[in-house]
Formats: C-alpha cells, sequence, structure tokens
C-alpha cells in the first residue's frame, strides 16, 4: 500500500494528455512518461482532470434531519459528482448559529473524510432575522467560517443586513444572502408568469428577488463589504449583479445546475420533484444565467443540493418540501449547458465550479491550479460518455433528483481530496 | 374523452358537446317520477372532499346514485383524512377498495392531477374543484344552464366578473366557453386578475358598466371574505360599488341576458338580493343542472362512450353490461327507468 498515485494520460482542463505524480497529499510531478515503482497506477485515458470541485451551497440536514441526509452521506455524494469541499449550509435544527454546532458539523465532516465540509454560518439567531448570531465565534472556531448566510430564509431587515455585511469585514467573511422579498413571496409556489396563473399555483415573482439583490449590492457598494447572491435566477437579477460589478463592487453570484437547465413548464406535471427555492424559472432566464455564467457575471455554480425524504415529494405540489439534490449531477449538467453548447471551455468551467466558489469561500487549498507542488485535489472526468440517471443509486440518502431517468453526458471516474483516493472507477474508493 | 376529467381545457369540441348533450338527456330524467337508471350498478364512485363543499358533494352523490352507483363519502372531517393521513396513503386505500371513479375536492391546485398521475390508483378522477385551479363540471353546468337558455353558445358573450385571481371557476369556464366559441370577457380590478391573463383566449376589462350592454350571459363570481383584508380592494363597499351586479346594472343588460353565479352567493357584495332573485337569475337552475351534469360526466367516463344524438329507446338494462362495444352503440341512459 503506497500514498502514491501515478495518473497517466489525463487532460489538464482539456489540454494534451499527460502524466501526474501524486504523493503525500500533493501533485509532485508533471509531465509525459513519469515513472514511479511505488504508486498505484490510474489509467487515465482520454479523462479531463480539473481540480477538485467547490460547493459553495449545499444542504447536508445533520444534525436534526439525519433521516433526510448526514453529514457522511453527504460527502459521499459529494465526492462522486467530483466535489473535494462543500458548504454546509446554517438551517439545521438545531442551527448552525453557535460556535459549537459549526464545530460540530466541521468534525463530522472531518470524520467522513469524503470532501472537506465547511459549515456556514447562520446571519442571524436562529435564521429569524431579528439579531445577529455570534459570527465572530463562528469565525474563529476550529471550523474557521467564512461564510454567513440565513439560506432559506432571507435577511429582509435592511438595517441588519448592513449590519452583517460590515461586521464580517473584521475576518474576511461573506454575507451569502437568499434573496428573496418575504412580503413578495408569501405562500408562492412557482415562478409568477403565464404558467401560475393557469396552473392556480401562486407565484413568486422575479421582481421579489431582484428587488432585494438590488438593495444588497447598493448596501454592498455603500458599506464597502463583500456580498455573494446565492443561486440566482432571472434575467433581471443577472442584470443587476453585471450592474454592480462594473461599478467595481465587491459582489459575487451563484446559479444552480437546475436554473442553467429546467424551466417553469415543469410544474404543469404539478409533481412536486421541481418545486424548489427560487422556482424554475422561464427559458429567456435560463438563457441568461447561462450568458451570466458564460461572461463571468456569475462566479460560481453551486448545486444547493437539497435532500428531502420521499414523503416530502410524494404529495400535492403545495404540500411539498422545496429543493433537490444536485451533488452528482452538477457536472455533468454544467456539461450539457455550457461545455456542449460552446459557451465555455474546461478550463472556464473550473473556475466556476472550483477556482472562484474556492475563492468566495476563503478556502484554502482549494481550487488551486494542477501543478506541481499543489494539493492533490482533483477529479478526472469522462466528458464522452453517457448515463441514465437512476434515482435509486445516488449515494444520498434521499432520492429527490429532477433528472431520474433523464440521459446525461459524462461521468466522474475519480475525485482524489489531498492525494488520496475518494471515487475510483466511478464508485466510492 | 380521456379517462379522467382534470381540466375544461382537455376537453376538446366534441367532448364537450357530448357532455351537455348526455346531460340533456340525463335532464329529462330529473322530470319524471322515478329519477334512477340502472347504468353503473356495480359500479362504486368515491367522493372525496378535502374541503367542505355542500352542493357540489351532494350533486355528485345524487348524480351518482341515479345512475345506480355505490357511492362512498370520504370528507376531511371524522376521517383518516382529519388526522393526517397523506393524498397517496388515501389514494393506495380507494385502490384497494376498488374505487372505479375518485371525485376529488381539494385545496391544493393540482392534487386531483398528482391523483391522476402519480400511479396510485387506476380508477377514473374527477377533479370536484382544485385550489385555484380549476372547477371542470361547474364550467359544464355553466355552459349546460346557458346553452339551455341562448341555444349555441358559439359567438354568444359571455362575461365574467371579479376574483378570477383566485377562481377555480373562472379558469375552467374560460377554456371551456372558448372551447364552445363563446366570445369571454372577463372583468375584475387588476388585483384580482392573474399574471399572464392576456395569454388567455378572454378580453380583460376592468370596468363593469360597458361589457354588459351587449352581453349574453353574466357570471357573478363569489368573493371570499379574506381577499378584504389583503389590499386586493380597498372595501367591500367600494368592491361592491365598483363591481357588484345591482339593480341599475342589471338594467344595462339586454333584454335576453341571464345571470349566472356558482354559489355560495355573498349577497349584497357581489351580487344584490333583488338581482339574485330576479327572474333572469339562474342560479336555482344552475343547482338542478349540476347533478345532470355530474351524471353525465360520470356515466360518459365510467362506460366509455358518448352517447348517440340519434339514439332513441334502446336496450339498455342491468343485463347489458355498459363495457360492451355493441351496448354502448345503442346504448341510451335514458331509454329504461328501473325501480330503486
Amino acid at each position: 500500500m503506497t500514498d502514491s498515485y501515478l495518473i497517466r494520460g489525463a487532460r489538464p482542463l482539456g489540454g494534451d494528455p499527460t502524466d501526474l505524480l501524486l504523493r503525500d497529499g500533493r501533485v509532485v510531478e508533471i509531465g509525459p512518461g513519469l515513472s514511479a515503482a511505488d504508486a498505484t497506477v490510474v489509467d487515465a485515458d482520454g479523462l479531463i482532470a480539473l481540480p477538485g470541485l467547490v460547493d459553495l451551497h449545499t444542504h447536508l440536514r445533520e444534525p436534526g434531519r439525519e433521516d433526510a441526509e448526514t453529514v457522511a452521506t453527504g460527502a459521499a455524494a459529494a465526492a462522486l459528482g467530483g466535489f473535494t469541499a462543500v458548504h454546509a449550509m446554517a438551517n439545521t435544527d438545531p442551527v448552525a448559529d453557535t460556535a459549537g454546532v459549526v464545530e460540530q458539523v466541521w468534525n463530522l465532516g472531518r470524520e467522513a473524510g469524503r470532501c472537506d465540509v465547511h459549515p456556514v454560518g447562520a446571519v442571524t439567531v436562529g435564521l429569524h432575522g431579528e439579531r445577529l448570531a455570534e459570527l465572530g465565534a463562528m469565525a474563529d472556531s476550529t471550523a474557521r467560517v467564512r461564510v454567513f448566510s440565513d439560506d432559506g430564509k432571507c435577511v429582509s431587515d435592511a438595517v441588519l443586513m448592513r449590519r452583517a455585511l460590515e461586521y464580517v469585514k473584521a475576518f474576511d467573511g461573506v454575507v451569502a444572502q437568499h434573496a428573496q422579498e418575504p412580503r413578495l413571496t408569501e405562500g408562492a409556489q412557482m415562478n409568477e408568469g403565464e404558467l401560475s396563473g393557469v396552473l392556480g399555483l401562486r407565484g413568486w415573482p422575479a421582481v421579489a428577488e431582484e428587488a432585494i439583490i438590488a438593495r444588497d449590492v447598493l448596501l454592498a457598494g455603500h458599506v464597502g463589504s463583500r456580498l455573494h447572491v446565492c443561486h440566482l435566477s432571472t434575467a433581471g437579477s443577472v442584470e443587476i449583479v453585471r450592474w454592480a460589478k462594473q461599478k467595481g463592487w465587491d459582489v459575487t453570484a451563484e446559479v444552480t445546475p437546475h436554473h442553467l437547465l429546467l424551466t417553469d413548464e415543469l410544474a404543469t406535471t404539478y409533481d412536486p420533484i421541481y418545486k424548489v427555492n427560487p422556482p424554475l424559472r422561464t427559458a429567456a432566464d435560463v438563457e441568461a444565467v447561462r450568458a451570466g455564467l458564460a461572461d463571468g457575471t456569475i462566479d460560481a455554480v453551486a448545486t444547493d443540493h437539497a435532500p428531502h425524504p420521499v414523503e416530502d415529494k410524494e404529495c400535492e405540489w403545495a404540500a411539498a418540501a422545496f429543493g433537490m439534490l444536485g451533488l452528482e449531477t452538477a457536472l455533468s449538467i454544467a456539461q450539457h449547458t455550457m461545455v456542449d453548447t460552446g459557451r465555455l471551455g474546461w478550463a472556464d468551467l473550473a473556475d466556476r465550479m472550483s477556482v472562484r466558489p474556492a475563492r468566495i469561500g476563503r478556502v484554502e487549498g482549494q481550487g488551486r491550479p494542477l501543478a506541481t507542488g499543489e494539493p492533490a485535489n482533483l477529479v478526472l472526468y469522462d466528458p464522452s460518455t453517457t448515463r441514465v440517471v437512476d434515482a435509486t443509486e445516488s449515494a444520498s440518502l434521499s432520492r429527490n433528483t429532477p433528472y431520474a431517468g433523464r440521459e446525461l453526458p459524462g461521468r466522474v471516474v475519480a475525485t482524489f481530496l489531498r492525494g488520496r483516493p475518494t471515487v475510483l472507477d466511478g464508485k466510492t474508493a | 374523452m380521456d379517462r379522467h376529467l382534470l381540466s375544461a381545457g382537455d376537453l376538446s369540441r366534441d367532448d364537450a358537446a357530448s357532455v351537455l348533450d348526455t346531460a340533456e338527456e340525463m335532464r329529462a330524467l330529473a322530470d319524471r317520477p322515478i329519477k334512477k337508471l340502472p347504468t353503473l350498478r356495480g359500479r362504486t364512485v368515491v367522493n372525496l372532499f378535502f374541503e367542505d363543499s355542500t352542493r357540489t358533494r351532494i350533486s355528485f352523490e345524487v348524480a351518482a346514485k341515479r345512475l345506480s352507483a355505490d357511492t362512498i363519502n370520504f370528507t376531511a372531517k371524522g376521517s383518516s383524512l382529519s388526522k393526517g393521513e397523506s393524498l397517496k396513503d388515501t389514494a393506495l386505500t380507494l385502490q384497494a377498495i376498488g374505487a372505479d371513479a375518485v371525485v376529488v375536492r381539494h385545496h391544493d391546485s393540482g392534487a386531483p392531477h398528482r391523483l391522476a398521475h402519480a400511479g396510485w390508483i387506476d380508477g377514473s378522477v374527477v377533479n370536484a374543484g382544485d385550489g385555484t385551479h380549476e372547477h371542470p363540471t361547474q364550467a359544464l353546468l355553466d355552459a349546460f344552464t346557458m346553452r339551455r337558455h341562448l341555444g349555441d353558445l358559439k359567438g354568444r358573450r359571455i362575461v365574467i366578473v371579479g376574483d378570477v385571481l383566485h377562481s377555480r371557476v373562472a379558469r375552467s369556464n374560460a377554456l371551456l366557453l372558448s372551447t364552445l366559441g363563446a366570445e369571454v370577457t372577463l372583468v375584475g380590478p387588476p388585483t384580482l386578475l392573474p399574471v399572464g391573463v392576456e395569454s388567455w383566449p378572454v378580453e380583460i376589462r376592468y370596468e363593469l358598466d360597458q361589457a354588459l350592454a351587449k352581453c349574453d350571459a353574466v357570471m357573478m363570481l363569489r368573493v371570499q371574505k379574506e381577499r378584504m383584508n389583503a389590499s386586493y380592494f380597498p372595501s367591500a363597499r367600494e368592491y361592491a360599488r365598483r363591481y357588484g351586479l345591482d339593480a341599475r346594472r342589471m338594467a344595462l343588460l339586454p333584454e335576453h341576458a341571464v345571470v349566472l353565479h356558482p354559489g355560495p352567493m355573498n349577497r349584497g357584495m357581489e351580487i344584490t338580493a333583488d338581482v339574485a332573485d330576479a327572474a333572469r337569475s339562474l342560479i336555482v337552475e344552475q343547482v338542478t343542472n349540476g347533478v345532470a351534469i355530474r351524471m353525465a360526466v360520470l356515466y360518459l367516463l365510467l362506460s366509455g362512450a358518448p352517447v348517440p344524438s340519434s339514439a332513441t329507446a334502446g336496450e339498455f338494462g342491468p343485463e347489458s353490461p355498459p363495457e360492451s362495444a355493441e351496448t354502448r352503440h345503442q346504448s341510451d341512459p335514458t331509454a329504461e327507468e328501473v325501480a330503486s
């Protein structure tokens, strides 16, 4: 047994085939025709090598809803999807609003060992939107929290949002806002538009997202803080973020794989597998978020992986939970919507799914170049194959994937976390 | 006709005509001393009501009984539904019992659609009103009622007034009436018209008086109490003034025009008492016609064939199963009465 791996014939960022030697957690040599007698050889002929993916937005449900997902199962699903680091959202039970809870999640991630699990801290106590949680304590804890979010709920109070943006500057943190004006979205079920009127489902208007993003970028500009916009979903939101970036404000944004692919037409089935927050939008919005991701207005693809038990989706639309799985299909969806369409090259995709998310989350040792001396976090991916998604095969405890039965391109063959395989031959190693 | 009736939009012009024609035959039955047919003997119709409803539930129950079906009522109160049983488990129970048709009223839009398409049950599903989505049998009985008074609805001008946003009756009517060739105008305050309504096959107006002068029928929608405190309009009084049908507005209608309301009414709000009780108001007749329409729908869904319009007294009876193609071809559900 060795801790050395010799990857043969991989194409870093889709470039020319070469060999990579991983040893002691680092990439120690890159070049054609390498040999190392003590190393385990991994045949990567034709596979693309990318830096390990980093997810800014994952729901791992532990503590509290271990029937839907645990840190261990979620991290396993992440590794199978090519991720070497994920950010675990704070809406657990208890809420991750204290140093104690974030350290627990951090430790669970370390024990699982499948990928780095970075807890996101709640902005407000209990996600109630009333007073700030102890952000500094979470930042100073062993979990070293840098991303703060009330995800699932919007920090709608303008003063509280301003204070949070200012306060996290002390430790280079970022506030990741779930942009949803609460009064405009009471009881909302799907995108407000032609279809919501016909289907009789209460509308979630684009303006409810855009109004909060507009306010927040202005606040971030005013106080000179870092703002990250979670799961942006509308054409108008892309425009606002583009404008804020032109102003030179420190604003970043993410889009989910499902908002890159799926539209509100799917609500006509009344099947809540397609119920998600923010809701699936129109084809014009899908086009706008793809364009925004291509030109860099949107910095990152983030999964918003949201596991739910079967009974929370096998029911009436309005009774169902919001959210869908995403970790194991994210790279395939990104290939399908961005690479296969010619909008992004593999290097750009690595930028949006690894480099920039790592930078936004201030995650050390992730999102690094595939170069000698760097930490050996990488994924080997076969873009030439296709597969039909089978929900029952997921490593997640939940089955709520909207892609079941769909043919998607690509397959993660291997994932390495600091030189050790977490996935080999497409299976958990 | 499809196996289910979920949306008025699923009905082709021929389907709709077939329901209305069959209902005409069923309606004739109501005037006979013995109002029962053997058509659905041995079939089980379940009324699954998750939401309070008096007239619709009773209407479906009477319709099923007049067709000799066995009926079972599941209502939210006093059943497993009030104990939080899921829609799926309820459906599996009904499947195990052997329900041939499930008539479902539900507070959530799309619940009948889920019931029909999730693979939980094999029987036919009839939407008896789902959330703010649709109420197709109400639209059919409205069309039936108007047709009896106005003749063919092609080219007829129908004005629907009020809370279109939350109205399943308005959605189903807009779809069915335009299928039947009528010209539909929706009138209401902009707050109570859904986003995207301009893509519906209707005309939109915010002002009522002008719409009334040339219309053949006006249908007033119920305005629910909870809308009054949600800023959809400033006050009940202002709503009644701008969108209520009172004697002055009724006088603007052409001589032949009729007034409908799906009930239950808020007298004094969307309709005044003198209009509700006027000769041209068809509100009570709508209820009578509701039974005939629901008989027609259950008959067509469960026996699977329209009644040929040329059919006269046939050999339809208890010994002739409705599934038989030959029987179906010459069957006339009203041809033979059976003592109960």
